[in-house]
């Protein structure tokens, strides 16, 4: 007995819009083996799952405050496989980010809100982008495998925060990593009264729309498809692929380093050890899920915020630990990767 | 104090940690080894570790049998490799991102089925560990003794494996049938080699030793599970099979290396030794990313790492 690939006819249009759906939904059902096993009811589960992120405007509210940094991850992912520059490293870029966010905001004294803003936005994406750029540049010029060295890369980078925060952006009288607060005029404005709802949500959302933006109607999205799709055929074409791809880290690392500012300067408001619980490689699952198209990935973004947030809620109701979003988290991204394979291909499985 | 750090106690008990320290990475690496060699890059090694150490505590605790949880650990690795290989091998998705999915699912589920077993408790339950076992004589030898020849039986093993690897990988037919798997799959199934099914084999093997890798660091390392227990040590294995040419004694050099440095930044801290030890955990990374750049000149990555094997697509 074995499996068997035959290629298939692309699907029409809609099937880019069903294979997600279609995907969220298996794993909407998939989730309930755990749920059960927890000795959870399916339906309540279900029920405060949405409407602990869903049920009222706080909780609406507050799974765009959790969707935001997943939107910036995602997109910086995404942005970067579009080109096949296989950046496993938005969790350094983020850090990067909020290291450089910090920097700045516990220092600028005295800086007005309407300069410090966007200087902190800029600096963190600056950072992030130039941690991205390391591993472009040792691609490039080195032939080095970009997937390990992204992913190493976050380590230096976690470490690199770590000694920041035991030595000269430690808090003078803390014992734990902790860095002081930033001022007042470098946290983002918080938009609607009674909630979390930062200027980092509406920036997300341009986000996408930039990125779309880049993606369809600019030279270099084109470019950037082109690597992706053949890089020999891209440079025998006549594109300076190398350049393609360093603009790619630089933007992708970018986005993944505001992700860290908005941490810092929307929810945090100091830097700390575990700033992010893992955005960069949820950014990944994301990407994949929103199947590398920007608003794909807003899209995916508002549904693992949704998982994230609303399983808090089903925790306090039915006793399922809220572990229980990492486990729907990986099952989407197994049962979307062999979705989107159903889409290229026939699967069978024949007996010999 | 410097006398302090070239004293005999000092040194003994920093051999004694660094290949105490090493062994979890000893096993993961030689793991991922045998996987790579076979031509599959298995990123799902830090989500299948901790699922061992979760899994390794769970049977432990409650069988009141160590090894009954080493065993359960192996067979959850070779359970979440079986899942890779589906994915990975049979369905030919891309290997990164499967072993990122995997990574990901076990990770949450292994933090799932600890909190549904014992909730959040004010303490921790735990296991009477493991104990240090003397071998005779040896470990009378002076300095080196009491450091290499007293240690966890596991770690024993670790080492027993190094040398058992090496040589089914380069002196026996199964070996030449896994480099070549690795090498040239298709060359491997004109000559009637099964390529999906070495490759499933291989990658069911390397998850049981990820699995006890895992365990050693609830059963033997510490005596609890704590969610961070792995932290990490997963994609230290993975950058040891580079930095070691995906040669099993010389990815054990690396995990030596890592070892040290881990063993000797606990050590001046318990000194009271004020010392970035975050610039002492850099390093493996670093060196293995100078590693990186040399493999890209030499080449030495199994040609069919990443490719998955489909054999209608031959040439394309």
């Amino acid at each position: 007995m074995r499996i068997q690939l035959t290629k298939r006819q692309p699907l029409p249009t809609w099937s880019r819009i069903a294979i997600p759906v279609g995907a969220i939904v298996t794993t909407l059902i998939l989730a309930a083996i755990p749920i059960l096993a927890a000795g959870g009811n399916l339906w309540k589960s279900y029920y405060a799952l949405f409407y602990g992120a869903l049920g009222t405007r706080f909780n609406i509210l507050e799974t765009f405050v959790k969707s935001s940094p997943l939107m910036f991850t995602g997109l910086a992912v995404a942005f970067a496989f579009r080109a096949k520059f296989w950046n496993i490293g938005a969790e350094g870029q983020l850090l990067a980010g909020a290291i450089v966010a910090t920097w700045i905001g516990v220092y600028a004294v005295g800086v007005p809100s309407i300069i410090l803003l966007p200087t902190i936005m800029i600096g963190g994406f600056l950072a992030g982008g130039s941690w991205a750029v390391v591993p472009a540049l040792l691609k490039t010029r080195l032939k080095v495998d970009d997937v390990v060295s992204t992913l190493l890369l976050n380590f230096v980078m976690a470490h690199i925060m770590g000694a920041l925060l035991f030595g000269p952006l430690q808090k003078p009288d803390a014992s734990w990593p902790i860095s002081e607060q930033i001022v007042e005029a470098a946290r983002y404005p918080i938009l609607l009264a009674k909630s979390r709802f930062h200027l980092g949500i509406p920036l997300a959302f341009l986000a996408v729309l930039v990125v779309w933006f880049i993606n369809t109607k600019t030279v270099f999205g084109f470019r950037a498809k082109a690597v992706g799709v053949n890089i020999k055929a891209a440079h025998f074409g006549g594109i300076n692929t190398t350049s393609v791809i360093i603009k790619t880290a630089l933007i992708s690392g970018g986005l993944a380093g505001l992700a860290g500012v908005g941490e810092v300067a929307a929810i945090q408001y100091h830097l700390l050890s575990d700033i992010s619980p893992g955005y960069g490689y949820t950014g990944i699952v994301i990407a994949m899920l929103g199947n590398l198209h920007p608003v794909g990935v807003m899209f995916s973004a508002i549904f693992f915020s949704i998982i994230n947030v609303g399983s808090q809620t089903m925790s306090r109701m039915t006793g399922v630990p809220s572990y229980i979003s990492g486990v729907m988290e990986g099952m989407a991204l197994i049962v979307m990767l062999v979705f989107l394979l159903m889409n290229e291909y026939k699967i069978r499985v024949v007996r010999k | 104090m410097i006398n302090d750090i070239f004293s005999v106690t000092f040194i003994a008990g920093l051999i004694g940690a660094t290949m105490r320290m090493a062994t979890p990475i000893i096993f993961a690496m030689l793991g991922e080894v045998i996987t790579e060699r076979s031509g599959v890059l298995n990123l799902g090694i830090e989500g299948t570790m901790l699922m061992g150490a979760m899994t390794g505590f769970l049977v432990a605790l409650n069988s009141g049998s160590l090894w009954l949880g080493v065993a359960a650990a192996a067979v959850v690795g070779m359970i979440m490799s079986l899942l890779m290989a589906v994915l990975a091998v049979y369905l030919g998705l891309s290997q990164h991102v499967s072993g990122l999915g995997i990574t990901l699912f076990a990770t949450g589920l292994a933090m799932f089925i600890y909190r549904l077993q014992f909730g959040s408790p004010t303490v921790p339950p735990t296991v009477v560990p493991f104990a240090r076992i003397s071998i005779p004589v040896l470990s009378s030898i002076p300095i080196l003794g009491e450091g290499i020849f007293r240690q966890y039986s596991l770690t024993f093993f670790a080492w027993l494996l190094i040398p058992v690897v090496s040589i089914v990988l380069y002196k026996t037919k199964v070996g030449l049938k896994i480099r070549t798997v690795g090498e040239n799959p298709f060359a491997a199934d004109t000559v009637g080699v099964n390529v999906n099914l070495t490759r499933t084999l291989c990658l069911v093997t390397g998850g049981a030793f990820m699995g006890v890798g895992g365990a050693f660091l609830t059963l033997a390392h510490q005596n609890m599970f704590l969610l961070d227990v792995v932290g990490g040590r997963g994609w230290v294995a993975v950058a040891m099979v580079i930095f070691g040419n995906w040669d099993p004694v010389k990815g054990t050099i690396g995990a030596l290396i890592f070892g040290l440095l881990d063993g000797l930044q606990l050590r001046l801290q318990n000194m009271g030794i004020q010392i970035p030890f975050d610039l002492f955990l850099m390093i493996p990374y670093l060196i293995t990313i100078i590693a990186l750049v040399g493999v890209s000149r030499k080449a030495s990555v199994p040609a069919g790492l990443l490719k998955p094997y489909r054999r209608e697509e031959k040439g394309g």
